[in-house]
Parts: structure tokens; sequence; C-alpha cells
């Protein structure tokens, strides 16, 4: 079986006033239709990954990688129309800032509407429709109101899920959630985990889960990396995490507050120079 | 509870845009010196009630109090500034997206008169755990848990009595989240301070607050201490629910239903 997307050596740069800063180095992945988790250190490049693979690090980053391919098309040397094409069709993400990634002007609805008709040729008073479900399937309780209202006039956790219905509504084969449920209570966010889950399981897709949530990934990922430092040390089925071996993520295990567990101050980490080699 | 003036006190407080009540009769008091917790599902209106005290939020009836003294009105003068603080759900909204670093932090020491700014920069990034080379950076040129850690930064450095924190650390990652929360109890043990911290995390808030306030659909449905939340001293369905869904995923649970069995 070979799988849907191949990410081998890829290594992310910028040029600073202090040199070139190497944000990503060396990851190398697989994923087939499956959850995989991504957790790692703020700044640790987990964003970035998921941009070089859909085609959006910002233009002052430089991108190489041995081989970087989805379904066979090598992305690297894809035309830029090619890629925005997949971009619409097969592949999306749901960005980590998600007011701040949809439009400022345009109400939730017809952002959902206008992605919906780009993808089919569906009526108006459908495309409505089927935006309003999803708006509900994301668990919004009133999903006619929210429809009208424009992003800043939402709360952080509705502007999350007015993303993912967004994404969802374009039906990828790969969609890239970056922190999608970090603003979500527990109740809902298990909501929206419940509709990710079933995607993979009854529809195949592909999902790439960036997540600081130990305790979701490991509840609900396949498979997990870890990264520190621009690389992945670490990958662990997602059962297991809790005897992971590299310092650094047991040490993250380590730093989660836990109702009942009375800890002032909490133990924190001390990273190591080799953890960076 | 003593008769001491509350650092925050909010009574019968409203808000309503367009005809929809955000908030419902809200009334809080916070006591100076204590960290209170607001936990509730989304859209509940927890940011709202941080923006109805910050002024920004339009406030249709009720009285707020901030050390005795009534807020009228959404201006907030620069007194307000110097003694309340907040740190915004959204680090990006809240950030200039053309201000470096430097500037974000330089702006309210610049408004205040602070001098010797740029040792207090240099301390304030120093402390949410970024070095100096992220100071000249650009907000998109850092990532999430990055700009959210400048936004701490930014609300500490006028050193004020009040913070008003909005889900703080749900961006960061568990090892930066520990720092930032040893942080803030560091400065509210050394400094008397005063927080109302928003999150959906019931381990981070039931480790930072003394007590916390459950909301629902506009309104506090409930108000307990921490350790009766630990204990399980639960009074109303929806703070169960809570809970129970803070365990984690169970696959084919739909996310409902085991919640009560
Ligand atoms: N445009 C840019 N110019 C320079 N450095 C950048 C730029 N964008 C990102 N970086 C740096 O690259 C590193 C990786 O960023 P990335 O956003 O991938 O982190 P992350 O793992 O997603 O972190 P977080 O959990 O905080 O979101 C960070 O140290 C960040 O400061
Ligand atoms: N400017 C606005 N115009 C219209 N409605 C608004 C506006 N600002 C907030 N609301 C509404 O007020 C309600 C409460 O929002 P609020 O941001 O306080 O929720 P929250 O409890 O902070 O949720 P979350 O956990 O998702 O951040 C939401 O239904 C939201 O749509
Ligand atoms: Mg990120
Ligand atoms: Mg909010």
């Amino acid at each position: 079986m070979t799988p849907m997307l191949t990410v081998e050596d890829l290594a992310i740069s910028f040029a600073t006033r202090t040199g070139r800063f190497e944000a990503v180095r060396g990851v190398s992945f697989t994923l087939g239709r499956e959850r995989l988790g991504i957790v790692g250190e703020s700044g640790s490049g987990k964003s970035l990954t998921g941009r070089a693979i859909m085609g959006l690090t910002p233009p002052s980053a430089d991108v190489t990688a041995r081989r970087l391919a989805f379904d066979g098309i090598d992305l690297l040397t894809a035309p830029p129309a090619q890629r925005r094409a997949l971009r619409g069709a097969r592949l999306s993400m749901v960005l980590q800032d998600p007011k701040y990634s949809l439009d400022p002007v345009m109400s939730i609805g017809r952002q959902i509407v206008e992605t919906l008709r780009t993808h089919e040729r569906v009526s108006r008073r459908e495309a409505r429709e089927r935006a309003l479900d999803m708006l509900a399937a994301v668990q919004i309780e009133n999903p006619a109101r929210v429809f009208d209202l424009y992003p800043h006039e939402v709360s952080g956790g509705m502007g999350q899920r007015a993303m993912i219905a967004m994404m969802l509504i374009a039906n990828p084969e790969l969609l890239i959630a970056d922190e999608p449920t970090s603003a979500l209570d527990v109740t809902v966010q298990l909501e929206v985990l419940g509709i990710l889950d079933r995607l993979v399981t009854d529809r195949g897709m592909g999902l790439i889960f960036i997540s600081h949530d130990l305790r979701l990934v490991s509840s609900f990922c396949d498979r997990v990396l870890v990264m520190y430092a621009g690389r992945v040390v670490e990958e662990i089925a997602a059962a297991e995490l809790a005897h992971a071996r590299h310092p650094y993520t047991r040490g993250l295990l380590a730093c989660v507050p836990v109702p009942g567990h009375d800890r002032h101050p909490l133990p924190v980490l001390d990273r190591r120079p080799e953890w960076r080699l | 509870m003593t008769d001491a003036v509350p650092a925050l006190s909010l009574a019968g407080v409203n808000v309503a845009y367009d005809g929809y009540r955000a908030l419902a009769d809200v009334s809080l008091n916070v006591a100076a010196g204590e960290a209170f917790g607001l936990v509730g599902e989304s859209g509940s209106g927890k940011s709202t009630l941080l923006r109805a005290i910050a002024g920004l939020a339009p406030v249709t009836a009720g009285t707020l109090r901030v050390e005795g003294e009534t807020l009228t009105g959404q201006r907030r003068g620069r007194a307000f500034h110097a003694r309340v603080q907040m740190v915004f759900q959204d680090p990006y909204g809240s950030l200039h997206p053309r201000h470096t670093i430097d500037r974000q932090l330089l702006e309210p020491l610049a408004i205040h008169g602070v001098d010797a700014t740029s040792p207090r920069i240099l301390r304030a990034l120093d402390e949410v755990g970024l070095g100096a080379g992220f100071r000249f950076r650009y907000p998109h040129q850092l990532s999430g848990g990055q700009r959210q850690r400048v936004a701490i930064a930014r609300a500490l450095i006028l050193e004020p009595a009040i913070l008003l924190l909005d889900e703080p650390t749900s961006a960061l990652d568990a090892s930066v989240q520990a720092e930032v929360l040893n942080l803030l109890e560091q400065v509210r043990a050394e400094r008397g301070l005063t927080y109302v911290l928003v999150s959906h995390d019931l381990g981070v808030v039931t480790h930072m607050c003394d007590r916390l306030a459950v909301m629902h659909g506009g309104r506090i449905v409930e108000e307990l201490p921490a350790d009766d939340l630990v204990a399980g001293r639960i009074g109303t369905d929806y703070t169960r629910k809570l809970m129970v869904a803070s365990a984690g995923f169970r696959r084919g649970s739909d996310g409902h239903g085991h919640a009560d069995e």
C-alpha cells in the first residue's frame, strides 16, 4: 500500500539578521488513511511543516526536501496552479489562528458557501442549506444567527468551528488540523473530534492533527510524532504516549496540571542542549 | 469573607448585541488578591464578561466596579489601564501586525511615562521564555505560542493590580504552559495580584484558582471553590458533564452519551 503523503527530509529555513534560522530540519514521515498526531514544543516547527505540505509557507521561507509527494504528485515541482487546485479540492488545512485566517469583511456563512461553490456546482439555496447543516454538525447552537455574523462577532471557539466547517465542506482527502480544538470547551471538543474520526473511518480521509493537548492526542490519534527544535525526536503509537522514551516527551507529560494534584510550582523542563542536535 | 472592598464587583450586568443577550444578569465579586476562574461552554459569554470590564462590550444594564470605583460607559482611562490589563484570547488580533515586538512592548510603557524601557522589555521577554532574538521580529514571524507569550509579556510589563486572562495558555505546549503558569503564580504572590482566568482546561483552572464560576448561555449557573470541583461536589448537571468530558476522547462515543452511565 503506497501512502497518501510522503515527506522525506523536509527542511525550512529563514534568513534573519543573525544568520540563517533553521525552523524545520530533516523531518520525514508518511501518512495513510489514519490519524497522525504532531505534538511538540512551542516554536518547534509543527505549523510550518503543515504549511509546507499545503504550499502555504511565507515567501521568505526556503523549503527543501528529498521528496514531498501527495498521491504520487511531486509537490515541490508542481506548478503553482496545480498546487492551488490541490489546495482547493483535495488538501485542506485548519489554521491555528482561525479568526485571523477568516476573511474579516465577509460573513461566516458566505465564506462557507463560497468555499462549497468553488468545489461543487450547487444552487445558492442548496449551498446555504449545506452550510447551515455543517455549522450545526460542528455544534454551533444557532446556525442561522451565526451564518450572518462576521468573524469579529463570534467567540473564539465559534470561529474555530466555523473554520473547521469551511474546511470540511470541501470534502478533502487529506486534512491538516492545526490546534483545531484549542479554544473549545471539552464537551464541544469531543463532538468535533467525533466528526473528524468518522471522516477518517468512514471516508478514508488522512488526518494530521497538530496539538499540544497530550491527553487528546493520546486518546484520539493512531500515531504521534514529537517535535523539538525543528526535528522529529520521537515517533510513538498514540496509546503508548505515557511510556514515551525521549526526555522531552517524558518531561512534557510531567508538566501537565491535573485536577486534584497540588503541585506548586509545576515541574518545568530542564531543556538539554543535546536535544537540539 | 471580610468587608474589604472587592477588586472587582459586577452586579446585574447585561450585554446585548443587536438584541442578542450575550450576558444576562451577571453578578460576581472577586476579592483583592484572589485568583478566580471562569469556565463554561463555547459562546457562553466568558470573553464577553472580561471585555465588559475592559470597556469593550456594550453593557446595557448593571454596574461594574473596580476597587470600589464605578465604571461608567465604555471609556476606560489611563488610570484604569495602569490597574487592569487583559490578555486576549486571540493574540494575533490583539498585536499590531506591522509593529515589531519591541514596539508592542514599548507602547504601554511610553503611554504611562515609564523610563528605562530597554531593560524592562528584555526582562519581560525573558520572563515568558523568549530570548532577546525575538525583540525585533514581527508577529507573523512568530509561532502561535510565541505570539501568545508576547501578549502575556505586554500585559505584565505595566505591573497591573488586576489581570484579566482569556485562555492565556491554550496555545502553548505543556512545558511552556507550566513555565507561564508558574510565572503568573509567582507574580501574584509577589505583588498580590488579582486574576480572573478563563480556561476550558479544568486542570489549569483548578491549579490556578481558588474559586470559579461556571457559565452557560450568558449566565453564571454555579459558583464554587476549586476544591469542590476537584472533589466532585458539584451542583449542576452541566458542570458534571464538563468534568466527565475532560477525561479524553472515546472512540465511537460520538463525544456525548457516555457522560451519564
Ligand atoms: N516568517 C518567519 N520568519 C522567521 N521565523 C519564523 C517565521 N515563521 C515562523 N518562524 C519561526 O519558525 C519556528 C517554527 O514555527 P512554527 O509556527 O512552525 O512553530 P509551532 O511548532 O507551530 O509552534 P506553536 O506551538 O507555538 O504554534 C518558530 O521558532 C518561529 O519563530
Ligand atoms: N460583536 C458581536 N456581535 C454579535 N454577537 C457577538 C459579538 N461579540 C460576541 N457576540 C456573541 O456573544 C456570545 C458570547 O461570546 P463570547 O466570546 O463571550 O463567548 P465565550 O464564552 O468566550 O466562548 P469561547 O469559549 O468560544 O471563546 C456569542 O454567541 C457571540 O456570537
Ligand atoms: Mg503552531
Ligand atoms: Mg472566549
